[in-house]
């Protein structure tokens, strides 16, 4: 397979359009999956997509169309440009236009993609298995998944961009059953490489939850103060991001629209001074520098490639303060350009201590495990629904008291932000619903006072 | 009718290429190989206010090889296919397969299935979506967003078109070997009205279904008279009540209960999800196969069957990506839960003899699972028309459309909203209802359902993106319905539960 460098290349020298952009990326990946405490598939994926973008001049603007393809050898160079090409002129002057970044270089160009293969599990897989062996023993059943993943990403343009990011990164899920599955648990945790995956830690926190659930109480639906463990709260603030970009506001799209026109940035929506930025110079979730996208929508623009990243603060002490944009959409909505970032941190304030702590401070309410199938149910307040899943406690006078019933909750993180009771330390974490999409976020555990918690759920 | 595979994907090398795979894997110790050569292409073009937003054309071709060695799963993919790539890639799955052993208390068995040799099969479509310039497509979805704009009622509009055409070879070591190809369009508007207490939407009805471009005349979907309509529909729900909570009739539009169908029966009937070989991700479900049989899943007027035979059916294929037959069966037989969907090795786990054909798998770079083939409700054969239907209401709800979904992971407790929410009272509709959602229990639900609409009522609805499995796949898949009528849903004000 040719090389994406040399790839890029030659595409680039060969197009004749005004401008183009070619996106190569390369991935290899290694994943184990288990079911009732045996492995049920495995795999050794290599992947290649190479995206051409053409960009052609027009009267008053300039067009962009993109074609993606797989393995792409020499001979098909033509094609993919002409395609391209087609696609821009069919789409006419493109709404996002903005001039194009030239001549910018970061990262190691010249190096080869580091792959990944089996081997990154060559001390995870046996302690996994003695873990199958313990629980076997021990009438527990282990379901579960990890997978580690190295994604090399190039970016280069006829006009001199040569861009390039790395992202390795791997996870392991572990759902553990016992008691005839009347018990269920969950644990997750991300990692780089799996030399700090602890199956030991992992093994020691699903049995002692699942031992909490030796005591069953049963609570009707109704607002509970709810503990959400990091892993929850970057499930929903995923999900807010997804709702955030600058032109839906701006046009009253949006739970970020303000009643009358205009945008939300400004408006105090969290009852604590909480921060959550985006910021590639933190150190525990690298992130790219530099706009890189493949294709335009309406949270970035094939026009941005190249374009620096800088920290974007959301929320700057509980205040609104930008939404998703691209150069095209901060010139509409007349606010700062703050494109989008590969990573999401939040924290609050003078917050520390970790979910234990965080139950010591409640005196009557919930402690979650997980969110499960959360969707949105109204735009204009950004209400969701969904379930909780793999255990939810009682929590009275500081102490988990026993294990509760699942519910189905409707609540909005716009909303549940201004009912902030407690939040623990910021920690690298993995949300449950959306871990294959989001793998960059830090949040802390938080207390929402009045969860909305809407019916009860026989599922276990 | 297009009935032939394209010849650039035949003239790829896939008999040398899957030979080599077998043979060298056999060689190196595997009981059984299968492999795929898959090219899928995928479209979208997206205009928001009738001017483009967003355009790719995407294609995701490869080679997987997945063998069985000593009762162990191994499995390799590649995006280059060649023979020698073919040879690697035998190898590397075989290694797989042997380091995985450890970890493999449970020997892998499949159970069998006639030999099918040089099997061609074309899904039935008459216009290649890739075949249409760019320019028409977008030309056409921006007239019909233009005539939403147009409305002094409509302030924005938003349109989407999304089409795929896939092509597979399939050969295993047994000799069965399959070249198939079929092609899928997605298109929905929608029309935003931005009023100052919020903003409202509207989306077009229409399904997805394996069409080709010609889904976008108005022979097989009117899209004039839907786009006609649909301004003074926004109109009439921006000013309508907000709905007052409570227990109502609900007449349940296809275009909303091919959703409610996908969820809470596609899902739940997914054996190897009811044995737990999802219970870390999609979940498990409640109709366990102890159930079999026995489980009184709804009224006895429910009657569901699988299939992955339905023309112009999501799922549907002529073999599945283990080389098996099309076939149709039984899932919900009288309101009693009578049947699952399978694949080769979860019939085995079950002692079936035979698999029904739900293999499927997105990608070369992803191992086949079962998926959910076409789950359908059938019609009453002497059921009643819409019109009557409507007539027959007292008191109650008509939900057109899908838009807010989620269930849980045993599939009991699920809450839906939906596009369009008519109220009903003698017998006639009075107008529209908004901020309408209905939550229920699974089999309450079902069981709940008093009148099933007659054979002029069905239509075939469906999903382009379902999720499963880890790493993460999707799934096209059909599901037909006729309306029904559903007796006291409980139905939520979504304004009231976010607090207002």
């Amino acid at each position: 397979m040719i090389s994406a460098q040399d790839l890029i290349e030659k595409i680039t020298s060969a197009a004749t359009c005004d401008d183009c952009i070619v996106v190569v990326r390369d991935k290899t990946q290694a994943n184990l999956r288990w079911a009732a405490s045996t492995l049920t598939t495995n795999g050794v994926i290599q992947e290649r997509n190479v995206t051409v973008i053409a960009f052609v001049a027009m009267d008053g603007g300039m067009a962009s169309g993109g074609v993606t393809r797989t393995d792409v050898s020499l001979t098909d160079i033509p094609r993919l440009l002409e395609e391209a090409i087609a696609a821009a002129k069919a789409a006419g002057i493109a709404d996002d236009y903005a001039p194009l970044a030239t001549n910018v270089s970061i990262g190691d160009w010249a190096a080869d993609h580091v792959p990944t293969g089996p081997e990154v599990f060559s001390q995870f897989a046996p302690a996994l298995g003695d873990m199958f062996s313990r629980s076997v023993s021990d009438s527990i059943e282990l379901f579960g998944y990890s997978e580690h993943t190295s994604e090399t990403t190039w970016i280069g343009s006829k006009g001199g961009l040569r861009l390039r990011k790395d992202s390795p990164v791997g996870r392991v899920e572990m759902t553990a059953k016992s008691h005839g599955r009347s018990r269920s648990t969950w644990s997750g945790v991300e990692t780089r490489d799996f030399s700090d995956v602890s199956v030991a830690d992992i093994d020691a926190h699903v049995r002692q939850r699942l031992d909490w659930q030796g005591n069953k109480i049963e609570l009707p639906a109704g607002r509970y103060d709810t503990i959400l463990p990091s892993g929850s709260v970057a499930d929903i603030f995923t999900y807010m991001m997804w709702v955030s970009n600058a032109r839906d506001a701006h046009e009253g799209q949006s739970v970020f629209s303000k009643k009358g026109g205009g945008t939300r940035v400004g408006e105090k929506l969290s009852n604590v001074s909480l921060q959550f930025f985006s910021d590639p110079e933190f150190k525990l979730l690298p992130a790219a520098n530099f706009v890189g996208t493949a294709v335009s929508s309406p949270f970035s623009s094939v026009f941005d490639n190249g374009q620096a990243i800088k920290r974007v603060d959301w929320l700057k002490d509980g205040v609104l303060q930008s939404l998703i944009q691209t150069r095209a959409t901060a010139k509409l909505t007349n606010l700062d350009f703050t494109p989008i970032g590969e990573n999401l941190i939040m924290s609050v304030d003078g917050a520390s201590g970790s979910l234990e702590d965080l139950v010591k401070k409640v005196d009557n309410g919930l402690l979650l495990t997980t969110f499960w199938y959360i969707r949105m149910v109204d735009p204009n307040s950004l209400l969701l629904t969904g379930l909780t899943r793999d255990g939810v406690y009682h929590v009275k006078g500081g102490e988990v008291v026993g294990a509760t019933n699942n519910f189905r909750w409707n609540d909005s993180p716009v909303s549940a932000l201004g009912r902030i009771a407690h939040a623990g330390s910021t920690q690298w974490t993995q949300p449950r619903e959306w871990a294959g999409d989001i793998t960059n976020m830090a949040v802390p555990p938080l207390v929402i006072k009045d969860f909305n918690m809407s019916t009860v759920s026989p599922g276990n | 009718m297009n009935k032939t595979v394209d010849a650039d994907f035949l003239a790829l090398p896939l008999t040398a290429v899957s030979d080599a795979a077998i043979s060298t894997a056999k060689s190196a110790g595997a009981s059984h190989v299968d492999v795929r050569i898959e090219r899928t292409r995928n479209g979208l073009l997206s205009l928001r206010d009738a001017r483009p937003e967003t355009q790719s054309d995407e294609t995701n071709a490869g080679l997987g090889v997945r063998v069985i060695v000593n009762g162990a799963w191994g499995f390799a993919s590649s995006p280059e296919i060649s023979v020698d790539v073919a040879k690697k890639l035998a190898l590397t799955a075989v290694a797989m397969a042997k380091t995985s052993k450890p970890l493999s208390t449970e020997l892998v068995s499949l159970v069998t299935e006639p030999i099918y040799a040089d099997k061609t099969w074309v899904s039935d479509y008459e216009i290649d979506p890739f075949s249409v310039s760019d320019s028409e497509k977008k030309d056409r979805l921006a007239d019909l967003s233009n005539r939403l704009l147009k409305s002094g009622s409509v302030n924005h509009s938003s349109a989407h078109t999304m089409f795929v055409k896939e092509q597979k070879h399939y050969a295993d070591s047994y000799g069965t070997s399959t070249t198939q190809q079929r092609v899928r369009i997605q298109t929905q508007i929608e029309a935003i009205s931005i009023g100052a207490g919020g903003f409202e939407s509207m989306r077009t009805l229409a399904q997805p279904a394996g069409f080709g471009w010609e889904w976008m005349g108005n022979k097989h979907w009117n899209w004039d008279a839907e786009i006609e309509e649909l301004p003074s529909l926004l109109a009439e729900k921006v000013a309508a009540p907000s709905v007052e909570p409570g227990r109502y009739d609900v007449l349940m539009h296809p275009s909303n209960l091919w959703l409610t169908i996908h969820e809470s029966i596609g899902h739940a009937t997914e054996l190897d999800r009811a044995i737990g070989y999802e219970a870390n991700y999609a979940g498990t479900s409640f109709a366990t196969p102890d159930k079999l049989n026995t489980l009184q899943y709804g009224s006895k007027l429910m009657n569901v069957t699988g299939d992955r035979s339905t023309p112009h059916g999501l799922s549907t294929v002529g073999y599945d990506d283990e080389g098996v037959a099309a076939q149709q069966w039984d899932i919900i037989k009288d309101g009693v839960l009578v049947g699952y969907q399978l694949d080769r090795r979860i019939a085995a786990r079950v002692n079936r003899d035979r698999s029904n054909g739900c293999a499927f798998a997105d990608s070369p770079a992803h191992v086949p699972i079962q998926r959910m083939p076409n789950v359908s409700l059938q019609p009453n054969p002497t059921g009643p028309t819409y019109e009557e239907m409507v007539e027959s209401m007292d008191d109650g709800i008509i939900i057109k459309g899908d838009k807010s979904w989620s269930i849980d992971m045993q599939r009991y407790n699920f809450q839906f909203t939906g596009q369009q929410f008519h109220r009903v009272k003698n017998g006639k509709i009075v107008g529209q209802l908004k901020d309408v959602a209905y939550q229920a229990t699974t089999t309450d639900f079902w069981g709940s359902m008093k009148v099933v609409g007659g054979p002029s009522t069905y239509v075939l609805g469906g999903a382009f993106n379902c999720g499963k499995a880890q790493p993460g796949q999707i799934a096209a898949v059909s599901h037909g319905c006729p309306a029904a009528i559903f007796d006291k849903v409980n139905i939520l004000n979504t304004v009231a539960e976010a607090g207002k």
